[in-house]
């Protein structure tokens, strides 16, 4: 199996985004007066919760789909994606936790947001273990997508958890809460600079998990291939 | 199409199957009852409960006990079926597959009710307070359904595992954050004397809960038992 030239080509394009990117957050993107450099971390921040959100919901998708269909890429592309997310959702997390240090002046607080988004880490590395226990593959694929399926419920919880809880995580797009400590209002040069994150990341993910899929494949080929010698 | 009219009938066999079990064994009640009377006592010396802190971590208190008693209750009664090829009958019956599911989610259900019931009065008596109020009953009825719709479709996922007494724990206990946390929230209020409409968010997010839970269950459990 070669490697497609598409995604050599993406290869390519994600890591000049990314580049891009960053040169974006540094010297287009206007320091904020009140929190000064750290909350430069914020564009990068958002965009790493973008793609947690969204792997993790492509993966609810994909298990919903495998119990459909019962075709083995749609386990790939769960599996893919909620390993993709596990890192996006921890880069989240980390980057949360750098800006919190001084601007509410702790690494971590007991907040709703904060700690519904760790749960959901545990709930994919939940996932990760189940599939772990289970040898015979049909069922392991099974039991993910019926387990990403559940995981995903806890996920909206997180989004609405700023609405229904008070909490002190600011909530910059289209909230205005006084009680929030580290709100800001942005300049379209910070809107741009958010959105081109968002999208530069959306990029990365795609590419990322074109690897993946295509890691699984080769590990099935493998397996296959192990599976015929011994016979 | 004759499966439609025998659905009830097969649940409440299953149910009546997990009672009569019960009812001779005594296996399943007396080791939650006794976890859960561990667990109060436990959380007595660890957390030094005195008459000041005791009112606002009584919610807590609780609902850890109910969770951990009906997380022993849950795999108990999955790996009775799976150890003893009972779970092979139950699937070769002719009968919708998921009557055996609410069959075992309403016996599942009734015992961790039954667990509350009886470590609610214990708790008032061992701190001199009633904290039991009709309330607070609702909540603990609300949270413990939604807490087993999701427990016993995972505990049936985590039977087939190698790790399975230990898997299921890590596999339930972040999924029910959302039924822990209102809950927890609700019992809190009711403890607290807080009106019923500070409460009532809480409620309706546990029926929330309860209906998503049960019928994604209900949905998927067809696809967790096909062999």
């Amino acid at each position: 199996m070669k490697k497609p030239t598409v995604l050599k080509y993406l290869d390519i394009l994600s890591l000049v985004a990314l580049l891009g990117a960053t040169a974006m957050v540094f010297f287009y993107a206007p320091t904020e007066r009140v929190m000064g450099a750290v909350q430069k971390v914020f564009y990068f921040h958002v965009a790493a919760g973008w793609v947690g959100m969204l792997s993790f919901f492509f993966a609810a998708i994909a298990g919903l789909l495998y119990l459909l269909k019962k075709k083995k890429i749609w386990d790939l592309v769960g599996v893919a994606a909620i390993e993709i997310g596990i890192v996006f959702i921890l880069v989240n997390i980390v980057t949360g936790s750098i800006w919190a240090r001084p601007i509410w002046n702790t690494w971590w607080t007991w907040d709703p947001r904060l700690t519904t988004a760790t749960i959901m880490e545990l709930v994919y590395i939940a996932y990760l273990m189940l599939r772990q226990g289970i040898d015979d593959p049909e069922r392991r694929a099974r039991f993910g997508a019926v387990y990403a399926i559940i995981g995903f419920l806890s996920v909206p919880l997180t989004f609405f958890s700023i609405r229904i809880f008070r909490t002190i995580h600011p909530v910059v797009i289209a909230g205005t809460d006084p009680t929030a400590l580290g709100a800001f209002d942005m300049t379209p040069a910070m809107f741009q600079t958010m959105m081109v994150s968002i999208v530069v990341f959306s990029i990365l993910f795609i590419d990322l998990i074109w690897h993946r899929i295509r890691l699984g494949k080769l590990a099935n080929h493998v397996d296959e291939l192990k599976f015929n010698i011994q016979d | 199409m004759q499966h439609k009219t025998s659905f009830t009938k097969a649940m409440f066999a299953v149910v009546w199957k997990d009672l009569i079990s019960e009812l001779r064994g005594k296996e399943l009640i007396s080791a939650m009852l006794v976890f859960a009377l561990l667990v109060i006592f436990i959380f007595n010396f660890a957390l030094e409960l005195d008459p000041k802190t005791r009112s606002a971590l009584t919610a807590g208190i609780l609902w850890v006990t109910i969770i951990f008693a009906g997380n022993l209750g849950l795999s108990r009664s999955m790996a009775v079926e799976k150890d003893r090829g009972c779970l092979d009958g139950l699937l070769l019956a002719p009968v919708d597959r998921t009557a055996i599911y609410f069959g075992k989610s309403l016996a599942n259900w009734i015992f961790v009710l039954i667990v509350a019931l009886i470590v609610l009065p214990i708790y008032s008596i061992l701190y001199n307070t009633n904290i039991i109020s009709p309330a607070l009953i609702l909540v603990i009825v609300l949270g413990s359904e939604g807490y087993v719709a999701v427990g016993t479709l995972l505990a049936s996922m985590s039977m087939h595992a190698r790790t399975r007494d230990i898997l299921l724990p890590i596999l339930l206990f972040p999924v029910i954050l959302p039924i822990l946390i209102a809950a927890v929230k609700a019992s809190a209020g009711i403890l607290n004397g807080f009106p019923f409409e500070d409460i009532q968010t809480w409620i309706n997010l546990l029926i929330v809960y309860d209906i998503v839970f049960t019928s994604v269950a209900f949905m998927v459990f067809d696809s967790v038992v096909e062999e």
